[in-house]
C-alpha cells in the first residue's frame, strides 16, 4: 500500500507536461508490473477473467526457472567434472568468473552448491547483459513510440539466454539481443505485431554472424581450452553407439546431464514447465502435438530408408527427443503465440512442418547438427499462409452450407 | 528419377531463387501484398519458367553452343556470345505469345494474370533461370525440371511473403520504415529462415 500511494504521488510527474513526461512509459511499465491497471474495457463485451497478457508472460517467465535452475547447475556440473578429470586444466584458468567462483564456492562436482555458483556465475551474466540490453531497447521504444513496455520482453529475455552456450562473449550477447529485440520485435510495432519469435531471432543473427562462438565442440562446456561435443554432434559423427559410448545413456540425455546449450539438456525439467503451460492452456497442445506427430513419423521414416554412410538416419525418435533443443523448442518457442499460427487446423499443419523440417535439417543437412532453431524460424514464415489457407478453406465450406 | 526430384528439391530449397539469390525483388515486393495476386503472379512465372527454360536449353544446345551448328555443316562457329540477346528475345516472344494465347482461348486465366504477365518478361528471376542453366550444363530434360523447380521456388517465396504483409497490415511500423523498408527488413528475416537448407549436399 506504501508502494501504491508512493506511485500515486509521482504519477503527476510523467502525465503529459510532466517533469518527466517522457520517462511515463518506464513509470507504467512499474505501476502495471506490481499493479492491476486501473482501465477496464469501455464498450459493452466484458470478459472478467484474471489472466492477461501480463500474467500470461509471468507464467511463462516461471515456467522456464525448472530448466533455468537445472541449466546453471549442469553447467557447473560438466566443467568441474572435467576439472576432476584434468586437474592440469583447473589450474590452467582464469578471469573474473573463475575467481568468483573460487571464492564463493569449490570445484567438486559432487557438491549441488559448488557446481550451482559455477552455473550461476556463468548464466547469470548473460542473463543480466540480456535483460539489461534489451530492456534498454524495449524502454527507448515505448517511451519514443509511445506504446506500453510490454512484459512479453521477460520470456524473450529468458528463453534468448537460455539457448545460448554457456561460454559466449557477454558482448555477443548484447549484440544479439540488440538485433532480436529491435529487428525482431520493435520494427514492427512490439509485442504481438512480429511474425517471428524475436528471441529466436537473436540467437539465428547470433548464430550465423559468430558462427565460432556459437557451434562446434569447443563452446559448451565453461572451461576454456576443452572440446565437448553436444550429443547432436556425436550422432552426426557416429550415431546413437557414438553418443552412448561417449557416456551419455538416453536416461542422461533425458535428465541434462550432457553437453549443450544452458537451458536446453534437460528435457525432464523442460517438460515440468511445459506441462504447466499445457495445462494453463497458455502454450497450445495442438503445436505441441502437431510438432511430435511430425518428428515421429519422419524420424521412423528415416529409420526405415536407412543409409550407409549416414548415421543420423538410424536415430530413434526418443533420441530426437531427448537430444538438443527438441523439447525446449517445441514447449516453450513453437508455441509462441505471436508468431505461430492462430487457427486451430493451421496449429496442426504449423506444428508438423516443424517436426519434419527439425528432423530434416538434423539428418539431410550436414552444415547444422542443431535444426530446432532454423525449423522454428521456418515454421514461423510459413505460418500467415497456413492461417490464410485455413481461413480461406472456413470461407469456402461456410458459404457452401448456405447456398 | 532420383537425381530429378533431388534437382528439384534443390531448386525449390537450397536455390531458391527469391530468398537465396534474391533475384526477381521488382516484382517480388511490388506484387506481394495480397495472398491471392502473389500466388496468381507465382503460377504465372512458374508456366513460363518452365517453357522459357527448356526452350532456351534446346536454343543454346543447337544454335549457340561452340561446335552447336555441326549439324548444319559448321563446326567451328561459337555463337555464345549472342546468348544474353538471344535469351530475352525468346522470353519476350514466348510471354507475348503465351499471353496472346490466353487471351484467345483462357480468358479467365487471362483476366485473372492480367498485368502480371507482360511483368514477367522484365522479371529477372525468368532470365536468371536461363543463364544458371547454361552455366549448369543442364540437358534437356534436366532443364525441364530445374526450369519448373525455380519458378516453384519463386512462386513459393512470394507466396509466403504476401502472407507476412498481410499479417503485417496490423503491425505499428515506425513511420521512416513503412511500406518498402519494413518489406526489405521482412524479407531478409525471411532468407535467415530459409537459411536452414543452406549446407544440404544432394
Amino acid at each position: 500500500m506504501v508502494i501504491r500511494a508512493f506511485l500515486d504521488k509521482i504519477e503527476h510527474n510523467f502525465e503529459k507536461g510532466g517533469r518527466f513526461e517522457k520517462w511515463y512509459a518506464l513509470y507504467e511499465a512499474v505501476d502495471t508490473f506490481l499493479y492491476r491497471p486501473a482501465s477496464v474495457t469501455k464498450t459493452t463485451a466484458h470478459v472478467r477473467d484474471g489472466i492477461d497478457l501480463k500474467r500470461m508472460m509471468i507464467l511463462v517467465w516461471l515456467c522456464t526457472f525448472p530448466a533455468m535452475f537445472f541449466g546453471m547447475w549442469n553447467t557447473g556440473y560438466q566443467a568441474n567434472l572435467i576439472f576432476a578429470g584434468n586437474p592440469e586444466l583447473l589450474a590452467a584458468q582464469g578471469g573474473w568468473r573463475f575467481a568468483l567462483t573460487g571464492a564463493l564456492a569449490g570445484f567438486d562436482p559432487n557438491s549441488l552448491w559448488d557446481c550451482f555458483v559455477q552455473g550461476a556465475a556463468y548464466f547469470l551474466p548473460i542473463y543480466a547483459v540480456t535483460f539489461i540490453v534489451g530492456g534498454f531497447w524495449e524502454v527507448l521504444f515505448a517511451s519514443v513510440r509511445k506504446h506500453e513496455i510490454n512484459e512479453g520482453f521477460f520470456v524473450t529475455s529468458v528463453l534468448f539466454s537460455l539457448t545460448l552456450p554457456p561460454s559466449i562473449p557477454l558482448w555477443q550477447v548484447a549484440m544479439g539481443i540488440s538485433f532480436g529485440v529491435v529487428i525482431g520485435k520493435e520494427v514492427f510495432g512490439g509485442t504481438g505485431k512480429n511474425f517471428l519469435n524475436p528471441a529466436l531471432v537473436g540467437r539465428a543473427f547470433l548464430f550465423f554472424a559468430y558462427p565460432a562462438q556459437l557451434s562446434g565442440d569447443g563452446v559448451w562446456t565453461a572451461v576454456d581450452g576443452y572440446a565437448g561435443a553436444t550429443a547432436l554432434s556425436l550422432a552426426a559423427a557416429g550415431g546413437v553407439e557414438g553418443v552412448v559410448s561417449a557416456g551419455v545413456s538416453w536416461m542422461d540425455a533425458f535428465l541434462g546431464i550432457e553437453q549443450g546449450s544452458i537451458g536446453e539438456t534437460s528435457t525432464l525439467a523442460i517438460l515440468i514447465g511445459g506441462a504447466v503451460l499445457l495445462l494453463t492452456k497458455i502454450a497450445a497442445w495442438r503445436i505441441v502435438a502437431g510438432v511430435m506427430v511430425g518428428m515421429v513419423v519422419l524420424s521412423s521414416l528415416f529409420n526405415l530408408i536407412g543409409s550407409d554412410t549416414n548415421p543420423m538416419f538410424a536415430m530413434p525418435w526418443y533420441w530426437h527427443l531427448v537430444a538438443g533443443g527438441f523439447a525446449f523448442g517445441t514447449l516453450f518457442m513453437a508455441t509462441d503465440p505471436v508468431s505461430a499460427s492462430m487457427t486451430n487446423t493451421g496449429k496442426w499443419a504449423f506444428g508438423i512442418l516443424i517436426g519434419v523440417m527439425v528432423v530434416l535439417i538434423r539428418v539431410v543437412n550436414p552444415a547444422f547438427p542443431e535444426g530446432m532453431m532454423l525449423a522454428i524460424l521456418f515454421g514461423n514464415l510459413c505460418a500467415p499462409l497456413i492461417d490464410h489457407f485455413v481461413v480461406q478453406a472456413n470461407i469456402k465450406r461456410r458459404l457452401a452450407r448456405n447456398v | 528419377m532420383e537425381h530429378y526430384i533431388s534437382l528439384f528439391v534443390k531448386s525449390v530449397f537450397i536455390e531458391n531463387m527469391a530468398l537465396a539469390f534474391f533475384l526477381g525483388m521488382c516484382t517480388f515486393i511490388a506484387i506481394s501484398k495480397k495472398v491471392e495476386t502473389a500466388i496468381g503472379l507465382g503460377i504465372a512465372v512458374v508456366v513460363v519458367q518452365a517453357i522459357t527454360v527448356p526452350a532456351n536449353n534446346l536454343l543454346y544446345a543447337y544454335l549457340l553452343k561452340e561446335g552447336a551448328l555441326a549439324w548444319a555443316g559448321l563446326p567451328d562457329i561459337d555463337l555464345s556470345f549472342l546468348g544474353f540477346l538471344s535469351y530475352i528475345g525468346v522470353i519476350a516472344a514466348i510471354v507475348q505469345i503465351l499471353e496472346m494465347l490466353l487471351d484467345k482461348y483462357v480468358p479467365s486465366l487471362y483476366n485473372a494474370l492480367g498485368i502480371y504477365l507482360p511483368l514477367i518478361t522484365v522479371n529477372c528471376a525468368i532470365m536468371a533461370g536461363s543463364l544458371f542453366m547454361v552455366e549448369r550444363d543442364y540437358n534437356f530434360p534436366e532443364s525441364v525440371v530445374y526450369g519448373i523447380g525455380s519458378g516453384f521456388s519463386w512462386a513459393l517465396a512470394i507466396a509466403l511473403l504476401a502472407g507476412i504483409r498481410e499479417k503485417l497490415k496490423y503491425s505499428d511500423v515506425p513511420e521512416g520504415l513503412q511500406g518498402l523498408g519494413i518489406a526489405f527488413i521482412t524479407i531478409g528475416l525471411m532468407s535467415l529462415g530459409f537459411m536452414s537448407f543452406s549446407g544440404i549436399q544432394l
